[in-house]
């Protein structure tokens, strides 16, 4: 039976691991290859690398990422951070990343999504999702949250869908950064909507809120940051919980 | 040993690379018929569209001597299916290596096919496929359905061919390269062929 995934997010800026708390306020929690084999080893199912930086900077540093990370890594892993058109994705991808995570620049250029996935295949094409719920209704956030847009949710995850995303991953702003769980209730309406695989992202406080991300929001996959960088889950123990109550885990 | 890689433009050739490296071998990355057909043994690697993956190897000049190797060769993913006739992904003519067809996932579930996977049959016993009792990674549309070269199942939507061997000829759908300590052991199976 399929395994619902662990995965842990690293965000990395100047080659370093770090972590905003509700994008605000970045804490270093180290190498992200170290982290990476770590995790791997430790029995994470994924991993998420994003370059907060990279938007900034040359495609170069995204690339070397992917490159060192792909000689030590046995697991699948995603880059995401300033990939706004084929070549970049095409530079990350021949570096060895399996997939390409994409976000402001989908938004700003929709097409982008059937590019890639009529170059790369669909599952290679993870689109990422800000957003923040503003009295019912949740409004697409880019530039790491910076810029509300009038995009809402669901309309866009389906429009993704329907342009050859293979996988979304959707952040919940009100949740990022809160410990308290996840957006469920959005991420279940998200699953009802969608024939793709949803990484749940925010709110990842305890074991707990995974299992309800799981059974509740109808994830397919778990995201989280701090929880597994400050050791507050360790991975094994987090499978074992989640086994126990029933989830399918590898 | 010699082991060359097909160089023919695959997404994961790279990671495929990589991952022989960490098993100390250090494969030759080729799509120069001498040097394949010179290999001891040969990795056909595939992630993408299978028309667009034909339509490269038939520019290149390989489809017609994939099928003439007589050394072990393996198959990832897409590299697998390509050893069918045909795959209804782009309806594309495929090597013919076995005859069978690639087919569409009808979206009962969630498609891709992604994530950690195992079998729920046994399976036939396999001097390179031998461990999916553990989860292997898949990502995948589409898929081969049982036939008589069959060793592993997997059952998502369809029980479908998780792993294949014919002659000298091995395909897994999962991506060995990505799987972890699993992975590992069965490409260190097919080294120690």
């Amino acid at each position: 039976m399929l395994s619902k995934r662990i995965i842990p997010c690293l965000d990395i800026k100047d080659g370093r691991t770090v972590k905003g708390v509700n994008f605000v306020g970045l804490r270093d929690a180290g190498d992200p290859v170290e982290l990476a084999k770590l995790y791997a080893e430790e029995g994470a199912d994924e991993l998420v690398l994003l370059d907060i930086t990279a938007t900034h900077e040359k495609r170069k540093t995204v690339v070397e990422l992917a490159t060192k990370v792909a000689q030590q890594l046995n697991i699948p892993f995603t880059i995401g951070g300033g990939i706004a058109s084929v070549e970049d994705a095409h530079a990350v991808l021949n570096a060895g990343a399996d997939k390409i995570s994409i976000n402001s620049a989908a938004v700003k250029n929709p097409q982008l999504i059937n590019d890639l996935s009529e170059k790369f295949g669909s599952q290679c094409v993870v689109v990422a999702i800000d957003a923040k719920e503003v009295d019912g209704t949740w409004f697409v956030h880019l530039n790491g949250g910076r810029i509300k847009t009038d995009l809402e949710l669901f309309a866009w995850a389906k429009e993704a869908e329907e342009r050859g995303a293979g996988e979304i991953l959707f952040t919940s702003m009100n949740h990022d950064g809160t410990k308290a769980g996840f957006a469920n209730e959005a991420l279940a309406n998200m699953s009802a909507l969608l024939n793709i695989p949803i990484i749940a992202s925010g709110g990842a406080g305890n074991m707990q809120h995974i299992r309800d991300t799981f059974i509740h929001g109808k994830a397919d996959a778990a995201l989280a940051a701090s929880i597994f960088h400050f050791k507050e889950i360790a991975i094994p123990d987090l499978k074992n919980y989640l086994k126990k109550e029933g989830i399918s885990i590898r | 040993m010699k082991l060359v890689i097909i160089n023919y433009g695959a997404g994961n050739t790279q990671s495929v690379k990589y991952a022989f490296q960490r098993l100390g071998i250090n494969p030759v990355l080729s799509n120069n018929v001498d040097e394949i057909f010179s290999a001891d043994k040969v990795i056909f690697p595939g992630v993408g569209h299978a028309q667009a993956a034909m339509n490269e190897l038939m520019a290149q000049g390989l489809e017609k001597f994939i099928p003439q190797l007589t050394q072990p060769v393996l198959g990832i993913c897409l590299g697998m299916q390509l050893l069918c006739q045909f795959s209804e992904e782009g309806n594309t003519q495929c090597l013919g290596i076995i005859n069978d067809t690639v087919k569409k996932f009808e979206p009962l579930l969630k498609v891709p096919h992604m994530g950690w996977d195992g079998s729920t049959t046994a399976p036939i016993k396999n001097a390179v496929f031998n461990n999916i009792k553990e989860q292997v990674y898949f990502v995948h549309s589409y898929y081969v359905p049982i036939n008589q070269y069959t060793i592993e199942t997997c059952d998502y939507i369809t029980p479908f061919s998780a792993s294949i061997q014919k002659d000298n000829f091995y395909g897994c759908q999962y991506h060995p390269e990505k799987s972890g300590k699993v992975g590992e052991q069965i490409l260190k199976n097919f080294l120690a062929l």
